[in-house]
């Protein structure tokens, strides 16, 4: 692994002479944070003085971009916890709540491209185990419809993530905490980790991210909620800047019915050990192997 | 004579903190009363108690009893002598902030569950900071509590057909 890593990074050095020797040249035109943005480190090599000096070259970024002063965080995982995550079939109405609660905390994009990281699908009674029979466009008038359930599929933050396996470049790796991030820095949008995925759990961004202005979230975190780029994967990370500060993900509060819960795996007396220990709970595709932190439940 | 002393103390003991922990226990979200309605007093303290079941026309019109109704009335949870606060079945005074000891008594298992998180929903910080625990009602009208269906969000676009491909 280190040394597929090392390769990537040599070309990288390589290439990034090759466009300071163009810049020189005066035939491209980077400005000087593009250039220093290009050769960042990967975010898991920067000292903490190499991550600072990131983060003030990114807020300053967004500054100009936005004309707001972002507050990035690169707030590190706690060795105690595990996350895990919880959601009550029986409760869920399909109101899709959820999904634009995440839309506005985590600065996706709204329109062209329409980036979501929760995706609601809607399956007839009784047909759970037959997940081909779901679609996720209904639109009636009010929900819940007689007949039909629903089920919020996210990333799963998966303990054994396919998705970080078949990255060429390691720009997405899994958390001491469990949560799968992504350096959208290092991201050279090669889409391998979106064909990994089973469940659906990551997003292209194939144009100019559209956030309304006024609707930007300045608090974010280096590896979640900070806006993206054109051309790279992004996805749900449990709200890592919401939740290394001991607030619940923006999902979890959003969901009207409480059908969404979330707490520490290694902690006895949390809400998903409770979920796990007394509730009929299963997670998608077990039989893949991923190992998902993500558990569906029935409480009634 | 020597009963009232043991009596007095076990309440000071254990009754009275038990009672003033569940404030703290469960830092609750504010009851939706309806705006200007609370204390009941303003209205209640100079009335006489009506205990007869019969629709209400003058005051409290908009509410239709639709959660057991055959066999519940308004002071079957609201106290009749205190109308600022709730009475439980074993005639106990309880505040609004903890209806949820009132709908314990016949939601046992949906109880057992909101206490440790599972029914219903907690906002804040599980660390750090305050956790909020909504109340039954938050969600549920307790004069007619089925959940109400809602007007979903907007499905997401499909993607488009480009460039006639
Ligand atoms: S907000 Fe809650 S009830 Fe609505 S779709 Fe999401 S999980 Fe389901
Ligand atoms: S759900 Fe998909 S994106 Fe999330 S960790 Fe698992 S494989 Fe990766």
């Amino acid at each position: 692994m280190e040394d597929r890593s090392q390769t990537r990074r040599d070309f990288m050095k390589m290439m990034s002479m090759g466009a300071m020797a163009a810049l020189s040249l005066g035939s491209l035109s980077c400005t000087r944070a593009q250039v220093e943005a290009f050769l960042q480190k990967h975010f898991r090599e920067m000292t903490e003085a190499e991550k600072k000096e990131a983060i003030r070259r990114l807020e300053e970024t967004y500054f100009r971009k936005y004309g707001k002063k972002f507050h990035i965080s690169t707030q590190p995982a706690d060795t105690a916890v595990l996350w895990g995550y919880g959601l009550d079939l029986s409760r869920c109405i399909g109101c899709r709540r959820c999904v634009y609660a995440c839309v506005k905390e985590n600065n996706q994009s709204r329109s062209n491209p329409q980036l979501q990281w929760i995706r609601v699908v809607r399956l007839k009674d009784g047909s759970l185990i037959n997940l081909e029979n779901t679609e996720h466009y209904y639109n009636p008038e009010k929900v819940p419809e007689p007949g039909f359930q629903y089920m919020p599929v996210q990333c799963q933050h998966c303990e054994n993530p396919p998705c970080v396996r078949v990255c060429p470049v390691h720009a997405t790796w899994k958390e001491p905490d469990g949560i799968v991030v992504v350096d959208y820095n290092w991201c050279i949008g090669c889409r391998y980790c979106m064909a990994a995925c089973p469940y659906k759990g990551r997003v292209f961004n194939w144009g100019q991210p559209n956030i309304p202005p006024e609707e930007l979230n300045t608090e974010v975190h280096y590896l979640g909620n900070r806006p993206r780029m054109k051309n790279v994967v992004e996805k749900c990370t449990f709200c890592i800047q919401r939740v290394r500060n001991g607030r619940y993900p923006a999902c979890v509060e959003a969901c009207p019915t409480g059908a969404r819960k979330f707490g520490n795996l290694l902690d006895p007396d949390s809400e998903i050990r409770y979920i796990i220990e007394n509730k009929r709970v299963f997670r998608l595709k077990e039989d893949l192997n991923t190992e998902p932190k993500f558990y569906y439940f029935f409480s009634a | 004579m020597k009963i009232v002393p043991l009596v007095l103390f076990a309440i000071i003991a254990f009754g009275v903190p038990v009672f003033a922990a569940h404030n703290n226990e469960y830092p609750v979200s504010t009851p939706p009363l309806t705006e200007g309605i609370f204390p009941c007093s303003n209205c209640h303290a100079g009335m006489d108690v009506n205990a007869k079941k019969r629709e209400l026309k003058d005051e409290h019109a908009n509410i239709k009893l639709h959660h057991a109704e055959n066999d519940r009335w308004c002071l079957d949870c609201h106290n009749p002598a205190d109308r600022d606060k709730l009475k439980l079945a074993n005639g106990d005074k309880i505040p609004f902030t903890e209806s949820y000891l009132l709908c314990g008594q016949c939601h046992g298992n949906i109880y057992r569950d909101w206490k440790v998180g599972i029914h219903g929903k907690r906002i804040g910080y599980f660390k750090g900071g305050q956790r909020v625990y909504f109340l039954c009602v938050n969600c549920h009208n307790p004069h007619d509590p089925k959940f109400k269906s809602l007007k979903p969000e907007p499905p997401p676009t499909k993607p488009e057909r480009k460039n006639g491909r």
